[in-house]
């Protein structure tokens, strides 16, 4: 008894609450200044804003918690909303579902790609993924030519979809409000993410439970390749155009959303429900810089101090004593 | 530390670069000229004189993958320097001590706050990047001293660029640095195991603030370089080159798991990697192509001895 | 004695030409403990590693039950009930207790993780192993010796009828070991096969029904342990016999080197106070955790003192070899002269222009004095045996010509033949006129080697006895608690 009590309070679960309450401050401080932020209308916008990146988000957190890292995740974002767009302009009136089908399969591909490298060569994940991030932009060029799609290129099917709404919500934010409860789901209580944390957390002793960490890694890749692919379509459809450039250092704001999420850059270690509130954190910042009058170009700035604090607090809570020597990797 | 595989490493180097010799010589009549070649310099000197420092990083078990915001930062503080009527002197000043203060912040980051140096880079250059942006937004800052353009498109003597001649100088520096001296020594020392150096009285942690600052300290130099070649300043300056810089020192046979590589490699490198994007230029090819090719090249080149090994 | 559950027969393996096991075979019977005892480099780890299914052999057989079967992975040994407690604590810290015991096979309602039961089901096992931790905790609060439990309990809930303990003491408390041992006799009681692995005989005696002897990678011999003595089983091992373990060098105490004054350090030791004298060899014996460490590591300058005051006379150096050879002591893949001359740059290359010569010429001197098998200063550490590496560190700060010496463990996990040779480079060192503050968990090491012997617990000194006053009884009480 005292032992389930112990596990439902452990560590990962306060400091979520800790987060949630800090995230609802800052939401409650921006709103006593712009009441009109807590308008039903602002909180859909709000979350269709952030839908993509908790997307990205959840994907990326996978790579982490496999001692991995993923920077090519928005270029490959890009490379699929651009196959996106190609393929629509094409077959204008194939419908949504094989768009779908397509980014998914192409970005977990590309996804699998830096897997394989990391799993079959043991290579290490940020070399490769700075690699993949260089040839997958490259790629968009040489697929398009350097040429724009805009948005009369492409049809209303697809452009409408993700922004339908549904109970007064997106499309598209229902799409992540799914992700997400699948990813609170299944982080929590399906095998193979238990595995996963497992493999992050001590590769060694996973490799003796024959738990191959390696292939865990592969997986993550995969999987988080897939979403990303799937959110190069969602991106392309709400911004109604696709180009090389497309969402060009996004990957770093995705990164900022694990890390304040509390996800450890040293693997083993974060919940969804922490990126999720990560990535409202920074939502609630990004759709408040225009109301407090500075300017858009301020949000690189931002992430930057959101990675640095959140890795910087977390360095904090490790052991002092011991880590004067540790080994570092 | 020359092991027998790292002088084959060298000597293949040499070889692909005397193969691209031939080859654009080939392709065209005007390659093999004085000027020609002098010109191919620019495509390089600015990127290999951060990837020394770097390379003495990457030897150290660390990496820093915030140079090409670095440089950034460091362009946009010599822009609003010129703007605020410095010289040319001051404004170069500028340029490098922004440099000198960025790579304090990351080796402050990595050894005060014990932060992994990979994300901690990844932080600064995310800040370093987002600064610039925050401070010009969509504007351009162009307007630099007559002076100013000395550093980037000046000569030294006949063909001999300033930028060449600085990095022939502090290759020699870096080379006799890293491997005849004492301090060169540990470096090895930290990045084949730490733990062991700290406990045979190397003070890692000094070291590792030291080669941060040096490579912060140098991506400014590099700053100061390509702002006066270019004479303006946007945001986006240098984007994308902490790859083509990480790929040069990587592609030197510097090993990314830290305590091998050699300057020697490094220079070599940075020659094959100028050549050919000098050839590409020849050829028409655009810059985001290039890039494919750096991706390409950064993990066939990891790729291929891990390839090796596993059978 | 009931047959054997486990049987291997001429097991081979080499790795790229190097051979770990040549025709090995080894018996274990259900309801008894069956010791192997080796030399390092005897082939004990490849062997426990071929049972876990992370290696497979070149040869041999394997009979589980009077069935050949072939381990092909640790899910296939885990499968056959083959459950391994391993030296180097495998457990996941992120995890919680019961997940631990769970990983890669978690009790699954529908297509979901049982929670519920899984956490009712570690319960259950850790009660059967009355553990004084909770199921629900992170294992990463737990001590080393409570994660020797969650790696037992991880073999018990895969119902294993065979388990291999790999020095699993070497990092215990006597106490904990105590706790350990009533855990083994236990599952002997009910039928397992134990097999334990370990350097330290008396264990051995109070624990094990068999033996089994590797060298180099052959079984030699094995048999009931009420029939042989300890020399005998140390001749088995090392292929002679050893006449004598500790060449105590007579000397007389000079001039006092160093002075230690109520030093502290918060949370680690306090109250701190002892000297040491030329020509003397003090011995700092104490359970892992006792402050020992620490206190070197204050002495050497690694760690800043919270309070006190370290003399050393005049120009004296201090030294320390450090507790792991391999991570803190040698930088592997250097060579021998870069390893020896890490820490004498300064004198090597005073103006900071080293010299390969130089180095060579220094690491020769070394290796001829201390009798390195090495092939030559440039041969790589990590080639080197851990005996010779366990060498290099003691050259490479002996080269700095120190007057105090600490040496932290420093014949932990090294052969017989080795470590007589360490003991006497100690010995000389301190004939030589230098002072040693050793410090070790090896009872007979510490006894045998001693002028003095000081006895730390819990950060504090609790006593000191002269070299005929010391016996295991009295340092034993000393150290643990009353």
């Amino acid at each position: 008894m005292s032992a389930l009590r112990l596990s439902s309070f452990s560590d990962s679960t306060l400091r979520d609450a800790g987060f949630a309450l800090v995230t609802l401050a800052l939401f409650g401080a921006v709103t006593l200044a712009f009441p009109g932020f807590a308008s039903p209308r602002n909180l859909a916008g709000l979350l269709d804003d952030t839908a993509i990146l908790i997307v990205l988000a959840l994907g990326q957190m996978l790579v982490i918690l496999g001692r991995g890292i993923d920077l090519s995740i928005a270029a490959n974002l890009a490379l699929c909303g651009m196959l996106a767009a190609l393929f629509n302009r094409a077959w204008p009136d194939a419908g949504v579902a094989p768009v779908f089908a397509l980014t998914l399969v192409s970005g977990g591909l590309l996804g699998a790609f830096n897997g394989l490298l990391v799993w079959k060569l043991r290579l290490p994940p940020i070399v490769v993924t700075l690699g993949t991030m260089s040839i997958y932009r490259g790629a968009i060029y040489l697929l398009s030519k350097g040429a724009w799609v805009n948005e009369n290129e492409m049809s209303r099917d697809f452009l409408a979809f993700p922004r339908h709404e549904f109970l007064g919500i997106s499309v598209l934010a229902w799409l992540s409000i799914a992700v997400a409860a699948v990813f609170v789901v299944a982080l929590r209580r399906s095998r193979l993410a238990r595995d996963l944390y497992a493999a992050g957390g001590n590769p060694e002793a996973a490799n003796y439970s024959g738990i191959d960490p390696l292939r865990m890694q592969f997986i993550a890749y995969t999987i988080c390749g897939a979403l990303a692919g799937a959110c190069g379509y969602l991106w392309v459809a709400r911004f109604a155009v696709a180009y090389t450039d497309i969402a060009l250092g996004f990957e770093l704001s995705v990164i900022a959303a694990c890390l304040i999420g509390g996800v450890a850059i040293s693997g083993g270690a974060g919940t969804a429900v922490g990126v999720i509130l990560g990535c409202l954190f920074l939502g609630i910042i990004r759709s408040s810089l225009p109301l407090v009058g500075i300017s858009a170009f301020w949000q690189m700035l931002i992430n930057g101090v959101v990675i640095l604090a959140a890795v910087l607090l977390s360095a904090r809570q490790r052991d002092f004593k011991r880590a004067i020597l540790e080994v570092r990797t | 530390m020359k092991p027998a595989s790292l002088m084959r490493w060298e000597s293949m180097l040499a070889a692909v670069l005397l193969l691209e010799f031939v080859m654009f010589s080939t392709l065209s009549p005007y390659f093999l000229s004085v000027d020609t070649l002098s010109d191919a310099t620019f495509n390089f000197t600015e990127r290999a004189i951060v990837a020394l420092p770097l390379a003495l990083l990457i030897i150290a078990g660390e990496i820093d993958i915030s140079v090409a915001a670095i440089i950034a930062l460091a362009s946009v503080a010599m822009g609003l320097a010129s703007a605020h009527g410095f010289g040319t002197t001051g404004i170069a000043g500028v340029g490098i001590a922004a440099g000198l203060l960025a790579g304090c912040i990351n080796g402050a980051l990595v050894t005060l706050g014990r932060v992994p140096s990979i994300v901690a880079t990844i932080g600064t250059m995310t800040l370093f990047r987002g600064a610039a942006y925050a401070v010009l937004g969509d504007r351009v800052l162009k307007d630099y001293p007559d002076s100013f353009a000395a550093f980037g498109q000046g000569y030294l003597a006949g063909p001999v660029s300033i930028e060449l001649a600085l990095f022939i100088l502090f290759a020699i520096f870096f080379g006799v640095f890293l491997h005849r001296t004492r301090w060169g020594r540990a470096i090895f020392a930290i990045g084949a195991n730490p733990v062991a150096s700290r406990f045979a009285g190397v003070a890692v942690n000094r070291y590792r603030f030291a080669l941060f600052a040096l490579t912060g300290t140098f991506s400014g130099l590099a700053a100061v370089l390509l702002t006066s070649r270019l004479g303006s300043t946007r945001p986006s300056i240098a984007q994308g080159w902490e790859l083509e810089i990480i790929s040069m020192v990587i592609l030197g046979g510097v090993s990314v798991w830290g305590g091998r590589g050699s300057i020697l490699g490094v220079v070599l490198a940075a020659l094959v990697f100028g050549l050919v994007t000098f050839g590409l230029g020849l050829m028409n090819i655009p810059g985001i192509v290039m890039s494919i090719f750096t991706g390409l090249l950064l993990i066939l080149v990891v790729a291929i001895p891990a390839w090796v090994n596993r059978r | 004695m009931q047959h054997s559950l486990l049987t291997l027969t001429d097991i081979r393996k080499s790795f790229g030409g190097v051979r770990a096991l040549e025709r090995a075979s080894l018996e274990l019977p259900s309801g008894a403990v069956t010791a192997l005892i080796g030399e390092n480099g005897a082939g004990k780890s490849t062997l426990v590693k071929i049972l876990s299914g992370i290696y497979q052999p070149d040869g041999g057989e394997i009979l589980f039950d009077g069935k050949a079967v072939r381990i092909a992975n640790p899910l296939a040994a885990r499968a056959l009930g083959i459950g391994v407690v391993h030296q180097e604590c495998l457990v996941f810290d992120n995890l919680s207790v019961a997940e631990n015991l769970f990983v890669n096979s978690q009790p699954v309602r529908g297509r979901l993780v049982d929670w519920r039961a899984m956490n009712a089901k570690a319960t259950a096992v850790l009660r059967d192993l009355d553990a004084d931790f909770d199921a629900g905790l992170p294992a990463g609060h737990l001590s080393i010796a409570q994660k020797h439990v969650v790696q037992i309990a991880r073999a018990l809930t895969h119902e294993s009828r065979v388990l291999i303990f790999d020095e699993p003491t070497a990092s215990l408390s006597q106490h904990e070991c105590t706790e350990l041992f009533r855990i083994v006799r236990k599952l002997r009681d009910a039928g397992c096969a134990l097999l334990f692995i370990s350097h330290k005989f008396d264990e051995i005696f109070a624990l094990a029904d068999r033996y089994a002897v590797f060298r180099d990678g052959v079984s030699v011999s094995d048999g009931r342990v009420s029939d042989v003595t300890c020399d005998e089983l140390i001749s088995l091992m090392v292929g002679r016999p050893i006449n004598q373990l500790f060449p105590k060098l007579e000397t007389t105490p000079g001039d006092e080197l160093l002075r230690v004054e109520s030093l502290c350090s918060a949370g680690e030791f306090e109250n701190i106070s002892f000297t040491l004298r030329s020509g003397e060899i003090v011995g700092l014996y104490g359970l892992v955790g006792a402050g020992r460490t620490e206190l070197a590591q204050v002495l050497f300058g690694l760690r800043s003192a919270s309070a006190g005051t370290i003399k050393l006379a005049g120009a004296t150096g201090l030294a320390l070899v450090p507790e792991d050879r391999q991570s803190q002591g040698a930088v592997l893949p250097f060579s021998v002269a870069a390893n020896i001359a890490l820490p004498n740059l300064r004198s090597l290359a005073p103006r900071g222009w080293t010299s390969t010569a130089r180095e060579a010429r220094l690491a020769r001197q070394w290796i001829d004095k201390l009798g390195i098998k090495a092939r030559g200063p440039e041969q790589p550490v990590h080639d080197l045996s851990g005996g010779n590496q366990q060498k290099v560190v003691i050259a490479k700060w002996l080269a700095r010509n120190p007057g105090v010496l600490i040496l932290d463990e420093p014949t932990k996990g090294i052969d017989v033949g080795a470590k007589a040779a360490v003991h006497a480079v100690t010995g000389e060192f301190a004939r030589a006129g230098g002072a040693v503050l050793m410090i070790s968990s090896d009872l007979p090491e510490i006894l045998g080697m001693s002028d003095r012997v000081l006895v730390m617990r819990r950060g504090r000194l609790r006593g000191e006895f002269a070299r005929l006053q010391a016996n295991s009884e009295n340092l034993l009480r000393a150290a643990s608690e009353a």
